[in-house]
Parts: structure tokens; C-alpha cells; sequence
């Protein structure tokens, strides 16, 4: 029987086992809104396209399967580019679908046109035009064949309005030809046997995890290995969640705002195990100085990683008392497996620093883009995915306005994430740079006017609370994770507390500012 | 350092975008570029010229790989090889630099594919080297245009890159 293209999208969908999807209507789909009425598939609206895509994103994250996002062709696709931008820099498997106006008007600067094959070409891992119905079926199953596979990453299809509406035979292919794409490679033997010679000749070997120890799901083999030959374990931003940040082993984060014992112990390491990171700058510090003694044994599984960038405890309480007061005490008060977001700024790397991971999958950041108005939707599609499980966005007051509009698609769907604001009414991690490095000239970071985001969360139909004393965190706390449905508990904190200790950018990690 | 690169690819549109991306992206310059179908007509052939540094230029070649579209990168930098690019070129020809032209066209075995009282247009191929010495020694009797096909190249050889690989 013959089936119209946007049946065909959807039905496409279905059989990759799609539950739910993120988007947001407009003129060139709505045939695939108005099909969606008879799809079993679950459709959240958010408020605005790029906060569909991170709650794909999010969704995809927490989850492990492909994330979906549709937006309409113009502004709503164009919304959608920061999205894709973050998923991409972070290696999240998504589809993302823009509509696109009919295809003989392609190239004429039609009502609402944007090139998104060609806006979209730096940050996706591939994209489409779909010109014929008759490719829609085989260009869907390779879009999630792509993202899913490999190194993961965003596909966009982009899919003109006349070929929604278009008919043809409806077929899902069974298998993929993608002859230009090999995604499965398994290590040279040799190698191996190499890698192994050289862990056991190591004195001072150390782990150093990303991002793609938590998207391969390979945390329990990381104990073991660990564990076998009985090195500390270091993460990125990224890899936070994939090794227990409890465990004695456990040195916590490394990089610009890691530990000092992570960054020290990577300095003085004569054996670097670097498994799916990508030795970013924020990571390494100045090249020169990177784990200048060690050997470096490199795993990854996209070989365009490989030779891109390179060749105790100090007490960190003391300053920080009460930021690192309300995320200890919020730890203590979730469950172990509470999904967490962020934001991007001073409140993230607090989380990071003062959050103990324990489950994988269960911190969700922009590590690589570091998109501010990231965290609330993306915890938005973390609860959709997960909705019994406990879901915090820990933000600060900027980002949060990046993309609030989201409280209306919680409160709509009733999506019960709690939203935790550390406001300092700054800019926080911008204002830390120029107090450091730019002679406390506060230009542009300090957010004059103060919101009152109890009342901005009840004008959505959510709860807020707010305190200002560290004696009534805990009780807010409480209060805050008990009340139902969304919740936003605003601690107003310490006005120029900073990030530390700290790398300053382009500096080696053994010259860290400790105060 | 100079590089020669053979980029196998699908012969589809929207191709030629993505691979001429990863060069401006990393601002690399294609010095030349020349596609057209193989054996294969699904199949598109790019011989890609550039310079640039030698570890930069690794990564751009392990970043063709990976697109989708890609089915085979021949990096001719440590190989045996064939190259032959061609040249058209307009020499203003004029009384006394009529004999001239016809002179150096003669040694470079090169040919002439118009003519007017005023002007010959020249064709010849050879290795780029070549069609600069041609190119210069034409120079001084009056170039009013020219255009370069860039170079192609083969792997010398009986040994051949078939699609089925
Ligand atoms: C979309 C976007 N714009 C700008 C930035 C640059 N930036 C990084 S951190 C930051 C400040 C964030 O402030 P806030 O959300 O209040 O968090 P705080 O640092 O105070 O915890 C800015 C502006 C960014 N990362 N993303």
C-alpha cells in the first residue's frame, strides 16, 4: 500500500523504536503534526527548537538511544543549529528533522527558506536532502544507522514540504550499504599486546577517561580494569558519570577546574591510559607541559582523535563554603541514581568538582560546545525519559534565562525536574576571568536587575523557593525534592566566589592557582 | 609541503561541499581540484592539490575518511606516480611574435586550437612543471588569458584501486 512521505517518516520512526520526540510546528510540517495525531509516538512541544534538540539531546544522553527533534523549515531549522552544534561536539546519536520548503521553490529564497544541508555540514556527522519520496525510507534507516554507529553524532534530514506529501510504496529497508562507512574497528592485535607490555613496565600509571567510556557503556569493564592494576582514575567533563567518583581510586576531574591531585598525578605519571577522551585544551593546559614524563596509550574509537592534540589531597573547602555546601547537601538528599544537569559556567564546575557521580549515565553537561541553556531542557528530556527517577538542572541565574521557557513544557507535560539556581546576579565564570585576569573590570557580567524566580515559577503553574542562609539549604532542600511536579529552589549565594583551584588557559597543569 | 590527493567518492550531489569543507574549515587552500566520473559512474574521482603542514594534513585526510560519501582516500605523498595537468593559454600573436609562438609551441610539442590575426590559443599537457616553463617563455610576447585543468594522477603500476575493494 502506498503510504505519503510524512506516513512514511513515521512510520520509519516506529520500527527504530522511537517513543517520544521533541519539536515544535510550523508550515512545512505540518503534515508530520497532523499524521503524529494517528503515530503511537509521544510528541513533547517545548517552547522554543534548540531546546527540542537538547532535550533530545538529553534524552539520548541519559538513555543511550537516538535522540529525535523536529522543527519547521527558516527560523524554526535555524533554532535548531546550537542544538546540533552541542550534540555534535559531544558525540550524542540524533535525528534531527527540519522541514524544508517544496522542492521546486529550493534555491529561491522562498517564504521561510534556509540552506540547512548546508548550515547544518560542519556540525552534524552526516545530513540529507530528500528529493524523492521514494529515498525517504532508505535515507531515515541510514540516518540512524549513522548516528548510532561509530563514533556516534547528529544526522539532520531535511525533507521538503511536496515530499511529505508525496506517495510511495512503503518498504524499511533491512539492512544498510553505505559503502564509504565503516564504523565497526577492533584493535590490531599487535597493538594490544603492546599496550599491555607497556601497563605492566608502568610505576606511575594513570586512567584518564572521557566522554566515550560513558556512550560505549563500558563503565563496569573501567572498575575492573582499574581496579586490576591499581591506578587512579581521572575524568573528564564528560566522563564524569562512568567511573564512581566515590570509589578510592577516584581523583576526580582533571583540567582547567580539576582537583589538584588529578592534575598532579596526571604531571607526574609515567604512564597516561587515555580511554575516548580527546586531550581538549581545557583539558591539557599548555601541550608542553602535559604529563611531561609519561607515555601516553591513547583508545578511542575514531581515529581522527588520535594525535590531534598531543604528544596529598589539598583541601579544597575554605572557600566555597556555601556552594559547595548546598551541592554536598543535595547529594546527600538524592538518590543515587538522581539524573543531574547543568548549565554552563561557575555552577557547572562546582558540580562537577563537589557532586559525587556514582551510576553512569547520570550527569548530563556540554562538555565540548558549552552551551549556556543547555541544562533545563536537556533535564526536561532526561525526566521524559526516566519520569519516576529524580532529575535536578543545576543552573545559574544566566543561563537559566537562556532558555526558561521551558518551565511551560514542564508544567504542561508534568515533568517534575528540579530546578536548582545558584544566583550570585553575575555572569559568574566570565566575572571570575576579569577578576583574575582582567583587573576586576566588570564589564558586561553583572545582571543589574534581580528577578524574583519564585514568581516567575509560579507564573508557569510550577513551585519556587528561594533562601539566602546557609542554616535553611537543608530544610529547602528537602522541601524543594518532596513538593510535586517542577520546582525551582533559587539559593542566593555568595556574590564573587570563584572556580578553584584553577588552570589559567594556556598554562600547564602544574601551575594551578590554588587560592 | 605539497600533497596529492586522489578522494574516491559517490557521485551525488552535495558531495564536492563536504569534502572542500574540511579543507577552508582548517583555512587549508586547495591549490587545484579536478572531479570527474571513474570506471564506476556511481563513482566520482577529486584529485585534491594542497600544502600545508604535514601533521594537519594527516588529519584532514583521516577526517575524508570519515564522511559518509568517501569511499577511498589515495594519499600520493610517499608513492610512485604519474601526473599530467593541462593548459590553454591565448598569447597575443601579432607580425613578429606570430613565428615566436609557433617556435615554443613546437618544443613543448603543444598544439594550437585557434587562431585570429591577433592571437593564437595554445593547448598543451604535461607535468605541471612543464606547462610552467611553456607558460613563461609565452609570457613575454603578451598572455591575455589562461586556465589550468589542475593536475591528475595515477599510481604507477600494474596494481589498480577497483571499486570492489
Ligand atoms: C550561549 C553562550 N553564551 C555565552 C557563553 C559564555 N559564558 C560561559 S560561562 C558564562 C556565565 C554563566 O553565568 P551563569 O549562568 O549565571 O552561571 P555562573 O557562572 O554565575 O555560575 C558565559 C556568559 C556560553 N558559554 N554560552
Amino acid at each position: 500500500m502506498k503510504k505519503t512521505g510524512s506516513q512514511i517518516l513515521l512510520e520509519c520512526l516506529r520500527l527504530e523504536g522511537v517513543e517520544t520526540v521533541f519539536g515544535y510546528p510550523g508550515g512545512t510540517v505540518i503534515n508530520i503534526y497532523d499524521d503524529l495525531m494517528d503515530s503511537p509516538i509521544n510528541h513533547i512541544l517545548n517552547r522554543h527548537e534548540q531546546a527540542a534538540v537538547h532535550a533530545a539531546d538529553a534524552y539520548a544522553r541519559v538513555t543511550g538511544e537516538v535522540g529525535v527533534a523536529i522543527a519547521t523549515s527558516g527560523p524554526g531549522a535555524t533554532n535548531t543549529v546550537t542544538g546540533i552544534a552541542t550534540a555534535y561536539m559531544d558525540s550524542i546519536p540524533m535525528v534531527i528533522i527540519s522541514g524544508q520548503v517544496p522542492t521546486p521553490l529550493i534555491g529561491n529564497d522562498a517564504f521561510q527558506e534556509a540552506d540547512m544541508v548546508g548550515i547544518t555540514r560542519p556540525v552534524t556527522k552526516h545530513n540529507y536532502l530528500v528529493r524523492d519520496v521514494k529515498d525517504l525510507a532508505r535515507i531515515i534507516k541510514q540516518a540512524f544507522y549513522i548516528a548510532r554507529t561509530g563514533r556516534p553524532g547528529p544526522v539532520l534530514v531535511d525533507l521538503p514540504k511536496d515530499v511529505q506529501m508525496d506517495s510511495a510504496i512503503f518498504e524499511y529497508p533491512e539492512t544498510v550499504e553505505l559503502r564509504g562507512y565503516k564504523p565497526t574497528v577492533s584493535a590490531n592485535p599487535r597493538q594490544l599486546k603492546k599496550a599491555v607490555q607497556m601497563i605492566l613496565a608502568a610505576r606511575k600509571p594513570v586512567i584518564y577517561v572521557g566522554g566515550g567510556a560513558t556512550l560505549s557503556d563500558m563503565s563496569d569493564d573501567l572498575l575492573e580494569f582499574a581496579e586490576l592494576i591499581q591506578a587512579p582514575v581521572t575524568t573528564t567533563l564528560m566522563g564524569m558519570s562512568s567511573f564512581p567518583q566515590t570509589h578510592p581510586l577516584s581523583v576526580g576531574m582533571l583540567g582547567m577546574h580539576g582537583t589538584f591531585y588529578a592534575n598532579m598525578a596526571v604531571t607526574e605519571s609515567d604512564l597516561l591510559i587515555a580511554l575516548g577522551a580527546r586531550f581538549d585544551d581545557r583539558v591539557t593546559g599548555k601541550i608542553a607541559t602535559f604529563a611531561p614524563h609519561a607515555k601516553i596509550i591513547h583508545v578511542d574509537i575514531d581515529p581522527t582523535s588520535i594525535k590531534k592534540n598531543v604528544r596529598v589531597d589539598l583541601p579544597l573547602v575554605g572557600m566555597l563554603q556555601d556552594v559547595l555546601f548546598v551541592i554536598e547537601k543535595l547529594r546527600e538528599l538524592t538518590d543515587d541514581d538522581a539524573i543531574v544537569t547543568t548549565e554552563v559556567g561557575q555552577h557547572q564546575m562546582w558540580t562537577a568538582q563537589f557532586f559525587d557521580f556514582i551510576q553512569p549515565r547520570t550527569f548530563v553537561t556540554s562538555g565540548g560546545l558549552g552551551t549556556m541553556g543547555f541544562g533545563l531542557p536537556a533535564a526536561l528530556g532526561a525526566q521524559a525519559a526516566f519520569p519516576e527517577r529524580q532529575v535536578i538542572d543545576i543552573s545559574g541565574d544566566g543561563s537559566f534565562q537562556m532558555n526558561s521557557q521551558e518551565l511551560a513544557t514542564l508544567v504542561q507535560y508534568r515533568l517534575p525536574v528540579k530546578i536548582v539556581i545558584l544566583n550570585n546576579n553575575f555572569l559568574g565564570m566570565v566575572r571570575q576571568w576579569q577578576q583574575l585576569f582582567f583587573d576586576k573590570r566588570y564589564s558586561q557580567t553583572c545582571m543589574e536587575l534581580p528577578i524574583d524566580f519564585v514568581k516567575l515559577a509560579e507564573a508557569y503553574g510550577a513551585t519556587g523557593f528561594s533562601v539566602s542562609k546557609p542554616e535553611e539549604v537543608e530544610e529547602m532542600i528537602r522541601k524543594g525534592l518532596e513538593t510535586p511536579g517542577p520546582v525551582i529552589m533559587e539559593f542566593k549565594v555568595a556574590r564573587e566566589e570563584n572556580v578553584l583551584p584553577m588552570v589559567p588557559a594556556g598554562a600547564g597543569l602544574n601551575e594551578m592557582v590554588l587560592v | 609541503m605539497k600533497h596529492t590527493i586522489s578522494v574516491l567518492v559517490e557521485n551525488e550531489f552535495g558531495v564536492l561541499p563536504r569534502v572542500s569543507g574540511l579543507f577552508s574549515g582548517r583555512g587549508f587552500n586547495i591549490d587545484s581540484l579536478s572531479v570527474a566520473p571513474t570506471l564506476d559512474p556511481t563513482i566520482s574521482r577529486m584529485t585534491i592539490v594542497t600544502s600545508g603542514d604535514d601533521r594537519i594534513l594527516e588529519q584532514v585526510s583521516k577526517q575524508l575518511n570519515k564522511l559518509i560519501d568517501v569511499i577511498k582516500v589515495i594519499d600520493f605523498t610517499e608513492q610512485d606516480y604519474v601526473e599530467r595537468e593541462m593548459v590553454m593559454v591565448k598569447v597575443a600573436a601579432e607580425a613578429e611574435s606570430r613565428a615566436e609562438v609557433l617556435r615554443i609551441v613546437d618544443i613543448f610539442r603543444a598544439k594550437v586550437v585557434d587562431v585570429t590575426p591577433r592571437s593564437y590559443t595554445v593547448e598543451a599537457t604535461g607535468t605541471p612543471e612543464k606547462l610552467n616553463a611553456l607558460v613563461e617563455l609565452l609570457r613575454p610576447l603578451g598572455l591575455k588569458e589562461l586556465v589550468r585543468s589542475g593536475p591528475i594522477v595515477l599510481g604507477r603500476g600494474a596494481k589498480a584501486w577497483k571499486s570492489a575493494e
